[in-house]
């Protein structure tokens, strides 16, 4: 190395300055260690990507993008199209928000802005802790306590009130498009509120301070000066809860039914994306078969990428702060 | 008779951050066992000029410098230079307080020590005490020399930082703005210090303070918009200045 | 007056509503944990965590060979997991603004949302279809992969709380770059990172999807992490899609371990940072 060779230039006095080769060769190793970390997200994503892409590729050759769209799903022919577990997965998540949202935003608005203060942490913590479960439990939990009781008593009392809507007739099965939604709803709600939660606390007070001043009640306080401050930050929340109810995997798949054809009775079985992954992955016969459950997997990997995209990019502009929301009102 | 040789010496330095240069061709020279004043209006590149002596500037994002750095005599930045033992004989401290949260006092003050390799501990417990001594800090934290360090006054914080400095025994000290943070209280005793331990160090203190400029330095100089306006002696640069900018700033016009 | 009197009221009414949408929010939780003491606590007992499960039709047995597999299973995705997490976290704080630390970042959140059923699929087609067998070590490399870019996230962030002006002032006396970081920086940082990392165990310890074509399962006790190996929340999900009362049964009992466990590792994250950074907050 030249660092062994001290140049004229140096005095005596300055001999003590001498580069320190061990040093010097810590840091390089250091950045290098780090380095290769970082380096190993990217790729693992990257060969994600290429596995999926490569696994799927005879089904991608074989049906094309019409895969999403074609109906039939037989194995034992050799014929596969998603359409139903597509529109499965977004009918569950699209419902899961319905109940999800409003519950969601009246707790976080709540929350942030309304309950006393020995309620805010108790309550914030319990939402954490619902976050914790795991989805399995979730499962379990809708399968042995939550369908019975909607069997027995939620599901007549729908049918009987909202009976003239295609959506509510049929019979009532026990396992249903409902049933999976109600527990997805649960699920993803603690997402929603938290992260809402966090994007109201970074409202600044004086967005309070100043409706209040005007002479507004609370409640008009949080309509016209906390709300649409925080307009695009809680419609980040909301599609990072979409997020997780479209990728959600267990809970849905004990709670659906599994079965391919699709009605409009929200009291029948129905199938989603990932449950169809879980359930016919291990006894795929065909290739054939692998490859359609891996172009499900590739699908339902690019759905959740541009959703959760979608998100971030509406929440990061509302923690930079400049909101146009807010300037508009 | 004759001046002694400077301790530090800086040649037509230039410290960029990108394209901006906020010290622009400054030569000073710094006698040893002195205290050197940089005063100026914020912004003016006192800081940056201070950053770059014990090459901590070229840590900041876009920070490079030109011009040379000599330290009794040897080109600090000079390619065979180890800045890891050029921070060891020029320590710094800065505006706030700076000790490291998860050591102790003792931890705090033996940190630089510890990097120089093991020594004995009746050594190691010397070197802590005198040097806290020098910063007329043992006598109230003697008794808890292993509790944090955080629970400390914002002012012990940094004569606790200071004594950091000194353990290792550096040539030069850069103190940047060192009371900034500090009550009146905690800033006349750290002005006490600096005055004290200029019998051991060469000390280089950037100020925004002018009164406290006159009263603990040996020489003035007087940075304006990264050019060095006017250098010399303390009582000269404050009862007749040279330049019409310099004596605006000292009066009070501007700044 | 009137106006106002009216205006007063629809307030009051809005934030009743609010109130009443917390208890539904918080009733799951009652009801969940509430049906699983139910249901799981009179099975549990000792014999629930030292044996392994019976044929079915018989009652008794236990989960103890998902017990260890869910030990080793997340356990060697942790030590897979965590430096890397914690690696590529410094990186972006240390180099904020390179490239690198933009792809990464963007990419760790971009994998945070993948569903994990299909980091499960992943792993199949790398490990598990060339080995041509199952393996606890697959379903470790799934998790690995979820804990990764949740345990990066955490670092950075943290990392970043530390104020900078503590790595100049240990640059400025004399430490070396590297050992500023690991000495001063992430020292500093640990007692958050730790919280962090203790949550993202705590979140892959109870995975399912992604162990279902790895991990696979398996009844008996095994301690080879390169063969079937069992898990708990398998065993919540076979034994409660199985026909029997018993298999019902246990899949309670066994759902309480889980949630036991994955609680008191959350509650434990919490507990290591009550304090945490008090002294900046200024």
């Amino acid at each position: 190395m030249a660092a062994t060779v001290p140049p004229t230039g140096l005095s005596q006095q300055a001999a003590p300055l001498k580069r320190l080769t061990g040093a010097a060769r810590g840091d390089q190793l250091f950045r290098l260690v780090l380095t290769i970390c970082a380096i190993v997200i990217p790729v693992l994503l990257l060969a994600l990507v290429l596995m999926l892409v490569r696994g799927a590729a005879p089904a991608i050759a074989r049906f094309g993008l019409g895969f999403a769209a074609t109906k039939t799903w037989d194995p034992v022919a050799g014929q596969f199209g998603a359409f139903p577990m597509i529109v499965g997965t977004l009918l569950t998540s699209l419902l899961a928000l319905l109940i999800a949202v409003p519950l969601s935003l009246g707790v976080a608005v709540y929350l942030t802005e309304f309950a006393p203060g020995f309620l805010r942490r108790p309550v914030a913590m319990v939402i954490e802790l619902l976050a914790a479960i795991p989805s399995v439990v979730y499962g379990l939990w809708g399968v042995f306590v939550l369908i019975p009781l909607l069997q027995r008593a939620v599901f007549p009392f729908l049918r009987s009130l909202l009976g003239f809507l295609p959506f509510f007739q049929g019979a009532i099965y026990g396992p249903s498009v409902l049933a999976a939604s109600i527990i997805l709803a649960i699920m993803i709600m603690p997402f929603i509120m938290s992260v809402s939660r966090e994007v109201l606390l970074a409202v600044p007070n004086s967005q309070r301070e100043a409706a209040m001043a005007l002479g507004a009640t609370r409640w008009e306080a949080v309509r016209t000066a906390i709300i649409p401050y925080a307009r695009s930050g809680i419609v980040g929340a909301v599609i990072l809860g979409l997020g997780r109810a479209l990728g959600e995997t267990m809970a849905v798949t004990m709670l659906i039914g599994n079965r391919h054809d699709s009605s409009m009775s929200l009291f029948a079985p129905g199938y989603t994306m990932a449950a169809a992954i879980a359930n016919e992955f291990n006894e795929a016969a065909t290739p054939m078969h692998y490859a359609a459950l891996t172009y499900v997997a590739l699908l339902l990997f690019v759905i959740t990428v541009l959703v959760n995209a979608a998100a971030r990019l509406l929440i990061w502009r509302v923690s930079r702060g400049g909101v146009s929301g807010a300037k508009a009102e | 008779m004759t001046e002694p040789a400077p301790r530090m010496q800086t040649t037509n330095l230039t410290a960029m951050y990108g394209k901006f240069s906020a010290v622009k061709g400054v030569s000073l020279d710094f006698a040893p066992f002195q205290v050197h004043a940089l005063i100026g209006p914020s912004g003016c590149g006192k800081s940056t000029f201070l950053r770059a002596l014990n090459r901590l500037h070229e840590m900041s994002v876009g920070g490079w410098v030109t011009g040379t750095v000599l330290l009794d005599g040897a080109d600090i930045y000079g390619p065979d230079v180890s800045v890891i033992r050029l921070r060891r004989r020029i320590g710094m401290v800065f505006q706030r307080p700076t000790p490291f949260p998860t050591k102790s006092i003792y931890g705090n003050v033996a940190a630089g020590l510890m990097l120089e390799g093991r020594r004995p501990k009746a050594e190691l417990d010397a070197i802590v005490e005198r040097s806290l001594q020098r910063t007329a800090l043992w006598d109230e934290v003697k008794d808890r020399l292993h509790t944090s360090a955080m629970a400390l006054s914002g002012g012990q914080q940094q004569r606790l930082c200071l004594a950091r400095t000194i353990a290792p025994e550096p040539d030069v000290i850069l103190l940047d703005e060192p009371t900034a943070s500090l009550d009146p209280q905690g800033t006349q005793r750290i002005e006490e210090l600096v005055f004290e331990l200029k019998r051991d160090f060469t000390i280089i203190i950037v100020t925004h303070n002018m009164q406290q400029a006159a009263r603990v330095s040996d020489t003035t100089t007087f940075f304006y918009l990264g050019n060095m306006v006017e250098h010399g002696p303390t009582t000269q640069i404050f009862t007749t200045p040279q330049q019409e900018q310099t004596e605006a700033y000292i009066t009070g016009r501007f700044g | 007056m009137n106006r106002r009197t009216l205006r007063r009221v629809k307030s009051n009414v809005m934030v009743g509503i609010m109130a009443s949408a917390v208890v539904v929010a918080v009733l799951p939780l009652l009801f969940i944990l509430g049906s699983l003491l139910l249901r799981g606590a009179s099975s549990l007992s000792l014999a629930f965590f030292s044996q392994l499960p019976v044929p079915a039709g018989e009652t008794g047995g236990g989960v103890l060979h998902a017990i260890v597999g869910t030990l080793i299973i997340v356990g060697i995705a942790s030590l897979l997991g965590v430096p890397i997490g914690v690696g590529a976290g410094v990186y972006c704080a240390e180099y904020p603004g390179s490239r690198l630390a933009l792809v990464t970042r963007f990419v760790a959140d971009v994998m945070n949302g993948t569903p994990s059923i299909v980091v499960g699929v992943f792993a199949w087609t790398v490990i598990v279809a060339p080995q041509h067998h199952y393996s606890g070590l697959a379903g470790s490399a799934a998790l690995a992969i979820l804990m990764i870019p949740m345990v990066m996230r955490t670092t950075e962030e943290l990392l970043k709380l530390v104020p900078n002006s503590l790595r100049e002032a240990a640059l400025a006396l004399g430490y070396a770059r590297w050992r500023t970081t690991w000495s001063v920086m992430l020292r500093t940082a640990l007692p958050g990172i730790v919280t962090g990392t203790l949550l993202a165990v705590a979140r892959i310890a109870g995975e399912t999807a992604p162990l279902l074509f790895t991990a696979l399962g398996n009844q008996y006790l095994s301690f080879n992490p390169n063969a079937p190996m069992a898990a708990l929340p398998l065993v919540v999900f076979t034994y409660s899609i199985g026909p029997y009362e018993e298999w019902h049964q246990f899949a309670w009992a066994a759902a309480l371990v889980l949630i036991l466990v994955v609680l008191v590792l959350s509650i434990a994250a919490r507990m290591v940072t009550r304090e945490r950074f008090g002294a900046y907050r200024d």
